[in-house]
């Protein structure tokens, strides 16, 4: 017999069995987690299906993220029953201001190395980024696990992602995975797993690592995981701190539960096996309307851009934010720049900033949106929220609101929008006129600077 | 088991996302699939909801119901009176959330088949076929595994879950 992947090796732990890709078996779940986009209904199927307890509420865990904050009384009466139904069976629930799920489950230790993680929420393959099967569910499967404690799954073949070399200025993880996403297409790895390895996986910080692996299901991935390293535990020991200052109580089971760290073997069968040399990639834009629509950023150049979000489960991380504001402040300080010769500079009077101070261009709208409430206090404390905030920029609660359209700012009809996110998709921001460009944080920041689509490597566009 | 399902082919594209099923947006004001059926699929066609009539089978291409793992993308097209989808490919967690619900997702080569043409979509122990009755031609569809013909065959995962209480250990 051949070797395993890291999948098959957690599915096999999980489930008690040999299991090899194409397999179908019953695993044992570690923690399961839902939020108010898909509780509410996954109360209705616990009801239908006679449920009366949960398995285990220390293995369970809900988030209110997408009405953050909320914007409709019907919202507000979901979550409240989401919060009924979390007090009766005593499981621990993160409210509305917390965070994204995604980052939760990764920033309060509940994603551990080797662990079996379902989560009802297409993104929750972020958790591979610290080696768990993390997959995504829909309200059913997570009320049939609340009952049972389990699910069945099909046991994956693996692509494996051989990241080479390292990456040049002005490119990022965003870029790689939409990279990606432009070679393997929307379904280029549906009902597979990646996993990332090479020099240039190990290279990447976790914070690189959860980015490439919540882009995963952008291209149909089951779970994009990486191998656990010394990186990997320096997180987890932080994260064990956050956690405990939260919601510690519940923790210790969750923790005690958790495997150890897997890797593949070195015969492992993998179904594909990709090289991406990092050394020579560029920077990637997400064409409106689909994330597979990738093009180079110097095919994009000079995009009317109106609005810029940085934030969501894939790009509101603390190295998110400082990344964008090291663009952003390179453009405030004085040369060769006319951003400010033109415009009325109304849109910054606007947002009671004068105009000769703020590098973000007229008429443009920059909106930053934390992905946790540590997050938040991260860049409060090191000043990088202040300075956003300066230079006119709109700051919102953490949650998933402004990505999908369902709380917070809105783009009006025709805007286009640069953005963080994972997903570009027609009214995903709530408006079918909008258009969506996906990019790094720093080619937002870059075409905040511009008021259009930027190259963040140019510095005669944007100097670093 | 049979399932024997007989409709109007209603054509749709390749990498059909939730979003484009049912918008995030809609599902903040109401989880009602009665209400939200009117707006199925605006963002591809926003007169699609008014000329659906119970019955008819969806027909896409490549990645049906990719993105959000939302359910209300699959208990919505329920609720517009859709007993099939067929297509190409599926996005897994589409798939898994269809065969929950009592959606059959039909896996097949769906690029000869016609808007609004009749279609049969049977389901037996012999195997998953669709007979095109326009084309006169019978399109083979990928064969279900053992456990999701199980939750299918009870009516979707709740009625299962009555039955079993559990996942039932017989794969």
């Amino acid at each position: 017999m051949p070797g395993k992947t890291i999948s098959e090796k957690i599915l096999s732990r999980a489930s008690g069995r040999d299991a090899r890709a194409g397999d179908l078996v019953i695993c044992e779940v570690d923690c399961a987690m839902g939020t108010d986009g898909s509780v509410p209904m996954a109360i209705d199927y616990f009801e239908q299906m006679g449920g009366t307890g949960v398995f285990d509420p220390s293995r369970i865990v809900f988030v209110m993220d997408h009405y953050a904050p909320r914007p409709l009384s019907e919202a507000s009466e979901l979550q409240a029953r989401m919060r009924r139904f979390a007090a009766r069976h005593d499981i621990p629930i993160y409210d509305v201001g917390e965070g994204i799920c995604h980052q939760l489950m990764v920033e309060t230790g509940r994603t551990r190395p080797g662990a079996l993680l379902v989560g009802a929420d297409s993104h929750s393959v972020t958790g591979g980024a610290l080696n768990a099967f993390a997959t995504g569910i829909g309200s059913s499967d997570l009320a049939a696990t609340m009952i049972c404690g389990r699910i069945w799954l099909k046991v994956p073949p693996t692509i494996k992602i051989v990241l080479a070399g390292r990456a040049g200025p002005g490119v990022f993880p965003k870029d790689v995975a939409l990279a990606l996403a432009g070679m393997l297409g929307a379904d280029g790895a549906a009902y597979q797993a990646l996993e990332f390895d090479g020099p240039g996986a190990a290279d990447f910080e976790v914070e690189d690592r959860l980015v490439l692996s919540n882009m995963s299901v952008e291209m149909g991935a089951k779970a994009g995981i990486f191998r656990a390293d010394r990186k990997t535990a320096a997180y987890l020991r932080r994260a064990d701190e956050t956690g405990v200052a939260g919601l510690g109580n519940s923790l210790r089971t969750a923790h005690d539960l958790a495997t150890a760290p897997v890797e593949a073997d070195a015969d492992a069968e993998y179904s594909r096996e990709i090289t991406l040399d990092l050394s020579r990639l560029t920077p990637r834009i997400a064409w409106p309307h689909a994330v597979d629509n990738v093009v180079e950023v110097t095919d994009a150049i000079g995009t009317p851009i109106q609005m810029v979000f940085i934030g969501t489960c894939t790009g509101g991380r603390v190295r998110d934010f400082h990344q964008a504001l090291t663009v952003l402040r390179a453009a405030q300080r004085p040369g060769p720049l006319r951003l400010r010769s033109s415009g009325s500079g109304v849109a910054s009077v606007e947002y009671g900033v004068s105009p000769e101070r703020s590098p973000i261009a007229p008429g443009v709208h920059l909106v930053i949106t934390p992905a946790s409430r540590n997050v938040e206090a991260e860049l409060r404390r090191d000043g990088t929220l202040d300075a956003f905030a300066a230079m006119g920029a709109t700051i919102t609660p953490p949650g998933c609101g402004p990505c999908c359209g369902t709380a917070g700012p809105i783009p009006a009809d025709g805007v286009n929008v640069i953005s963080t996110a994972n997903r570009n998709f027609k009214a995903r921001m709530g408006t079918a006129t909008a258009s969506i460009y996906l990019a790094s944080p720093a080619a937002c920041a870059a075409a905040a600077v511009t008021g259009r689509i930027t190259d963040p490597r140019d510095p005669a566009e944007t100097p670093r | 088991m049979r399932i024997d399902l007989e409709g109007a082919a209603r054509l749709l594209g390749d990498d059909v996302n939730t979003d484009y099923i049912i918008a995030s947006s809609r599902k903040k004001e109401t989880l009602d699939t009665n209400v939200l059926k009117q707006y199925l699929l605006e963002s591809v066609d926003p007169a699609f909801a008014g000329t659906v009539r119970p019955g008819d089978l969806l027909v896409a291409g490549r990645n049906f119901g990719c993105g959000s793992a939302m359910e209300v993308a699959v208990t919505v097209v329920l609720a517009a009176g859709i007993r099939a989808v067929l297509a190409r490919s599926f996005a897994r967690t589409y798939y898994r959330n269809a065969i929950n619900n009592g959606l059959v997702p039909i896996e097949c080569d769906t690029s000869t088949i016609r808007e609004g043409t009749r279609l049969r979509a049977v389901l037996d122990d012999s195997g998953v076929r669709v007979i095109d009755e326009a084309e006169r031609r019978e399109i083979t569809g990928r064969p279900l595994p053992p456990i999701m013909i199980e939750i299918l065959r009870e009516g979707g995962l709740v009625p299962y879950f009555r039955m079993h209480h559990d996942f039932r250990r017989s794969t």
